[in-house]
């Protein structure tokens, strides 16, 4: 972590990481789609509609993963003032949303053939939808300052509140979930694991990993840049 | 602990002269139980089949409302960086703001609600667990609300934003209240809601002052 | 070729959800990239402009 801690070296480094990250997770994707599209079986119950689950779960396992990296990241700029912890998670917000997104409308497309309702209130698409609304909240909280610095400060806090939150929530969603048992509705888990179906799912969740590595070096590596840019467009100000 | 009682007698006495934030929560409480029945039609076994739930959204919402502005005049007026100055800490300035938001927002709705719930036919078993969930619900609204609104001092749009960044926050209370109320209504035993619920007042006294104060000093900083 | 399109009668769900993932992948990388290289284009314009009036001397 030290050795990321100034700016510059950062940005010598996550040059050099780039182009290797980046091979990695084009190689990891098409490997992964072919096993999931291709590849591996249908499943006894499921059929084909069982080959959602390989975009659908490792979506949802990267939105907690990516929600936990902020969470972390918080601590170390609040705490260790570790220059880059605020911009990182900022820019990787973002990239949350997106897999939570994701999730959410697979889990629709995955929920309709299997039980006829395109939005069914199970305990985890219920809690992903709340995850959901706490990364919208933390990017508009940030987006809402005129002072940026400010703004990343106010961002860890809430990121901070809502990592405490998380299990309270996730609990409360369960216990609710239990209290109002729907007729027929299973886990949107799918079969018990295979092999055959197990490493489809490895593979694109470890794709999907490398992905949100790639998308965190160039956001952030975007963020450093447009912080030199607000401080070159100050001194300019002031100097006219 | 006097410097403590100060800040809410101050607070108390702003509240109440301004008098119109005051009155607003409550009279939002009150026409939004009012508005559902011509939402969803007067049927006592529907209305009564919702009516916990009614009754909770309604003073969510309102306890929303009325927060938003709850840092705000002192921000705006420098009050808040004299008190930080003059050595008050940050969490008993949260702590006093959000006490002085229940007194005038909670107390009141914890009040109104049994008139409120008997225009919904909430079922007749269950009126003292829905007080019961208020008294220990409403202080945790106050106080989850209370660090939203220290998170949106000097940001743009704040009230839209508070809304959205309390939302998830808000989602536990709500589960456990409404789920007390519905195990009372349906004869059983509210015991094993009422006790979340009140071990997340237990959790939320102390935590969201000093996140609230967290919040306040990174915007004075 | 035909199954494999027809992804044995769910293909309204699949490729709908195949097509979003892609949509998801692409449009975060796409946005990243363009994001960096036009704040990395500002700092040159900025930097190139702070370097002329240094070099024309304070006065100029």
């Amino acid at each position: 972590m030290h050795r990321f801690a100034n700016p510059a070296r950062f940005m010598r480094l996550s040059a050099r990481l780039l182009p290797w990250l980046a091979g990695a997770t084009a190689l990891l994707l098409a490997v992964g789609l072919y096993l999931a599209l291709i590849a591996s079986p249908p499943d006894y119950q499921q059929g084909q509609a069982v080959r959602i689950m390989y975009v659908h779960v490792p979506s949802a396992w990267l939105s907690m993963a990516v929600y936990g990296a902020m969470a972390l990241a918080s601590i170390a700029y609040l705490v260790w003032k570790h220059p880059l912890a605020g911009l990182f998670t900022k820019a990787v917000a973002p990239v949350g949303a997106g897999f939570t997104a994701l999730c959410l409308v697979t889990g629709s497309l995955w929920g309709e053939p299997m039980w006829g309702t395109w939005w069914v209130w199970d305990a985890r698409l219920t809690s992903v939808l709340i995850l959901f609304f706490l990364y919208l909240g933390y990017i508009a909280l940030v987006g809402a300052f005129d002072d940026a610095e400010r703004g990343l400060r106010v961002g860890a806090v809430l990121v901070l509140v809502g990592t405490v939150n998380l299990p309270i929530i996730k609990f409360s969603v369960d216990w609710w979930n239990t209290l109002h048992q729907p007729a027929s509705v299973g886990r949107l888990d799918g079969p018990t694991m295979d092999t055959a179906m197990l490493i489809p799912l490895l593979v694109m969740a470890l794709a999907f990993t490398l992905l949100f590595a790639v998308l965190a070096l160039v956001r952030t590596r975007a963020e450093l840049t447009w912080r030199k840019v607000e401080v070159l467009r100050l001194f300019q100000a002031a100097g006219e | 602990m006097r410097a403590l009682w100060h800040l809410i007698r101050r607070d108390l006495t702003l509240v109440l002269r301004s008098g119109t934030d005051a009155g607003a929560a409550l009279a939002f409480f009150v026409v939004t139980v009012t508005l559902f029945p011509f939402g969803i039609g007067p049927e006592p076994e529907i209305l009564g089949r919702v009516a916990a739930g009614l009754i909770w959204v309604s003073a969510l919402l309102a306890t929303l409302l009325s927060m938003e502005r709850l840092f705000q005049a002192d921000y705006e007026d420098g009050t808040l960086d004299q008190l930080l100055l003059a050595g008050v800490s940050a969490e008993a300035i949260a702590m006093a703001k959000i006490a002085a938001h229940w007194l005038v927002t909670g107390l009141p709705l914890l009040i109104v609600a049994p008139v409120m719930a008997a225009l919904i036919q909430l079922p007749a078993g269950a009126y003292g667990v829905m007080i019961a969930s208020l008294a220990l619900g409403t202080p945790v609204l106050s106080l989850i609300g209370g660090i939203g609104a220290a998170l949106i001092l000097g940001a743009r749009r704040g009230g839209a934003l508070l809304a959205l960044l309390v939302l998830p926050l808000f989602v536990p209370p709500l589960i456990f209240a409404v789920g007390a109320i519905d195990a009372a209504a349906l004869g059983l035993s509210p015991r094993p809601n009422l006790l979340f619920l009140a071990g997340l007042l237990a959790a939320a006294l102390p935590l969201a002052p000093v996140a609230a104060a967290a919040a306040i000093r990174q915007v004075l900083d | 070729m035909g199954t494999f399109f027809e992804m044995g009668g769910y293909a309204a769900y699949v490729w709908p959800a195949y097509g979003l993932a892609t949509l998801v992948v692409v449009g975060l990388l796409v946005l990243s990239v363009r994001r960096l290289r036009s704040a990395e284009r500002m700092l040159t314009l900025l930097e190139q402009a702070r370097r002329e009036r240094v070099d024309d001397g304070p006065d100029a």
